[in-house]
């Protein structure tokens, strides 16, 4: 009977290993199998570099989306990273104990908003001040850029804090003992020691840049045409599953199903990119 | 460090301003401090822009945080807890409700499965077994992908494919999906934490490898696997994408697994898209941010009690 229940449990345990196998293949089987047909049926090139979205005409171009979402995350990369990265350089090595205290749990607070408070704060925030600024709607790649650079600090600053605590101490005593003062001992030494494991921490955070969908949808105007200026409104393609998947019926569906297809492609090439780092850091 | 700071009190003849230059090793000045930035620009920059980067993160968290506070509190009022939605009150009640039965829903399914794949990876799996790297990579693939493309998912198998229409059993499956990798990471570090000793003990004293498991293993591991399940949380309450096309969007309490219900951020979602109610949607907002700071703060205290340990 003890022989029965341990083998039991045992095979349990197993099959528990195996649900997320199971559930990458049953994500993979269902996107691809809606979306590749829809695909062919609209032609791969139509389809990708198609530059007209109209669904009502038989137009299924997704081109405008591809580059509104690349627009954006890069925007954001420009915005957040670089702050990102300072703000963890500052915190692993100029904090003071009692600052520390505060911005640790700000930033643990920042990453557990969930994505619409953020859209909001853009939208009754980010949106007027860019509205007055400029004269325009005020919704568009600008303002996406800027509110998805925030939602990824988060992630750039606790990844990155943590690999630059992780090097050696003896690369900054070193820095210091050869005679540089405190800032460039770990700017030239500690820093770039911690390089592989800050770039992880930008992948990771275009990933959730490309991602985002209910932040973006509310801020970025979502016009399906290819930009002209950083004011102009966009539309990404995780906003044009999400505005049109509620209505659309056949081939529209499933072009949208498609679009979500490209996405998940992105997002496997990204998250390789990202494991492959974190192999070699290793 | 200390002991450099603190030189042997000098000859008496020394005078009193070199006196404080030579105690004054480990001590600098602010005005000595000042005067050695003069002779490096370059260090006198690296500090200001890393403080610089420091001071926006903490303005923007600032800023966040207290326009919300400060717009969205004066909008809360009696009507928006009402047991019943209606155009009129615009009432979060039952969203607030339907956000916690989908927490408890989604944990009961995610949490078994996320705690017993870990134990089998820890415990069971030998060294250099395929199936751990396997799970390893799916693992990882699941916590990237982003909810969108698990609310397609969700909507594709069990709206279109089960023909389950929008319900809070294919909401609540999807998510169950999304926070999986989450469960099982922190349970995995969690009993890998546990020492082998402990183990040994067991074994040693005669006890079978579940019994192990449950009683010795198991229990010096929850205060890890409890901070997995609280990230979990917050992630299902902060959850919009994934819910919209699995679970829609019936501001109502749901009668059974199958009806359509909207959780607290989708009501949101919804009160924005209409476009009508902005008072309402920074009172939600507000209701929100503060489950996600007590969320927080519980895991901080969870951590701090792991790190006592």
């Amino acid at each position: 009977m003890k022989n029965f229940s341990e083998s039991f449990m045992k095979f349990v345990f197993f099959v528990a290993a195996c649900v997320s196998i199971f559930s990458v293949a049953l994500i993979c089987l269902f996107l691809f199998a809606n979306g590749i047909p829809a695909i062919g049926e609209i032609g791969v090139f139509k389809f990708l570099l198609g530059t007209s979205w109209k669904p009502s005409n038989g137009l299924y171009g997704i081109f405008p989306m591809i580059i509104g979402s690349i627009y954006v995350t890069a925007g954001a990369i420009i915005v957040g990273v670089p702050v990102g990265i300072l703000c963890a350089i500052f915190m692993a090595r100029f904090c003071p104990e009692k600052l520390y205290k505060f911005l640790k749990p700000a930033v643990e607070l920042l990453a557990g908003i969930p994505s619409i408070v953020y859209g909001f704060f853009g939208l009754v925030v980010i949106v007027p001040v860019v509205q007055d600024l400029f004269g325009t709607s005020g919704k568009g790649i600008l303002t996406a850029s800027l509110l998805l650079g925030i939602m990824i600090l988060p992630t750039i600053i606790s990844v990155s804090e943590s690999s630059i605590r992780a090097v050696p101490e003896s690369y900054y005593e070193g820095a210091l003992a050869l005679g540089d003062t405190h800032e460039m001992s770990v700017m030239r030494a500690v820093v770039p020691a911690a390089k592989s494991g800050i770039l992880a921490g930008i992948i990771l955070g275009v990933g959730r840049a490309i991602g985002e969908t209910m932040a973006v949808i509310i801020v970025a105007g979502n016009q399906a045409i290819i930009p002209d200026s950083i004011l102009s409104g966009v539309r990404t393609m995780t906003a044009n599953i999400v505005m049109e998947m509620g209505y659309a019926t056949d081939l529209h569906r499933q072009a949208l199903i498609a679009t979500g297809v490209v996405l998940f492609v992105f997002i496997l090439i990204i998250n390789m990119s990202f494991s492959l780092l974190k192999r070699r850091e290793n | 460090m200390e002991a450099v700071g603190k030189l042997p009190e000098g000859p008496s003849f020394v005078p009193v301003e070199e006196k404080s230059e030579i105690n004054a090793i480990n001590k600098v000045t602010f005005k000595q401090r000042m005067k050695s930035y003069k002779n490096r620009p370059l260090s006198f920059l690296v500090l200001g822009l890393v403080s610089l980067g420091a001071i926006l993160t903490v303005f923007v968290f600032l800023l966040l945080v207290g326009y919300i506070f400060v717009k969205g509190i004066p909008n809360i009022n009696a009507d928006l807890f009402a047991w019943e939605y209606n155009t009129e009150n615009v009432s979060m009640m039952p969203a607030i409700i339907n956000t916690v039965l989908m927490t408890g829903m989604t944990l009961i399914m995610a949490v078994p499965v996320g705690v017993f794949s870990a134990i089998y990876l820890v415990e069971y799996a030998k060294k250099g077994n395929k199936l751990v790297s396997v799970v390893r990579i799916t693992t990882e693939t699941l916590a990237g992908i982003p909810s969108i493309v698990y609310g397609l998912f969700g909507f594709l198998m069990f709206v279109t494919a089960f023909k389950w229409s929008y319900s809070f059993i294919g909401g609540s499956l999807t998510l169950a999906i999304m926070v999986l990798p989450t469960i099982m990471r922190t349970t995995e570090e969690a009993l890998k934490a546990v020492p082998d000793s402990y183990r040994e003990g067991s074994f040693g004293l005669g006890a079978g490898k579940l019994r192990t498991v449950f009683r010795i293993i198991l229990p010096t591991a929850i205060p890890g696997i409890l901070a997995g399940i609280i990230l979990s949380i917050g992630r299902i309450v902060g959850e919009t994408a994934a819910l919209i096309f699995t679970a829609g969007s019936t501001a109502r309490i749901p009668e059974n697994l199958f009806s359509s219900t909207r959780t607290l951020a989708v009501h949101m979602y919804s009160l924005l898209s209409e476009g009508l109610y902005m008072n309402q949607a920074y009172a939600t907002a507000v209701v929100l941010l503060l489950l996600v700071i007590v969320i927080n703060f519980v895991s901080s205290a969870i951590a701090k009690k792991l790190a006592k340990r």
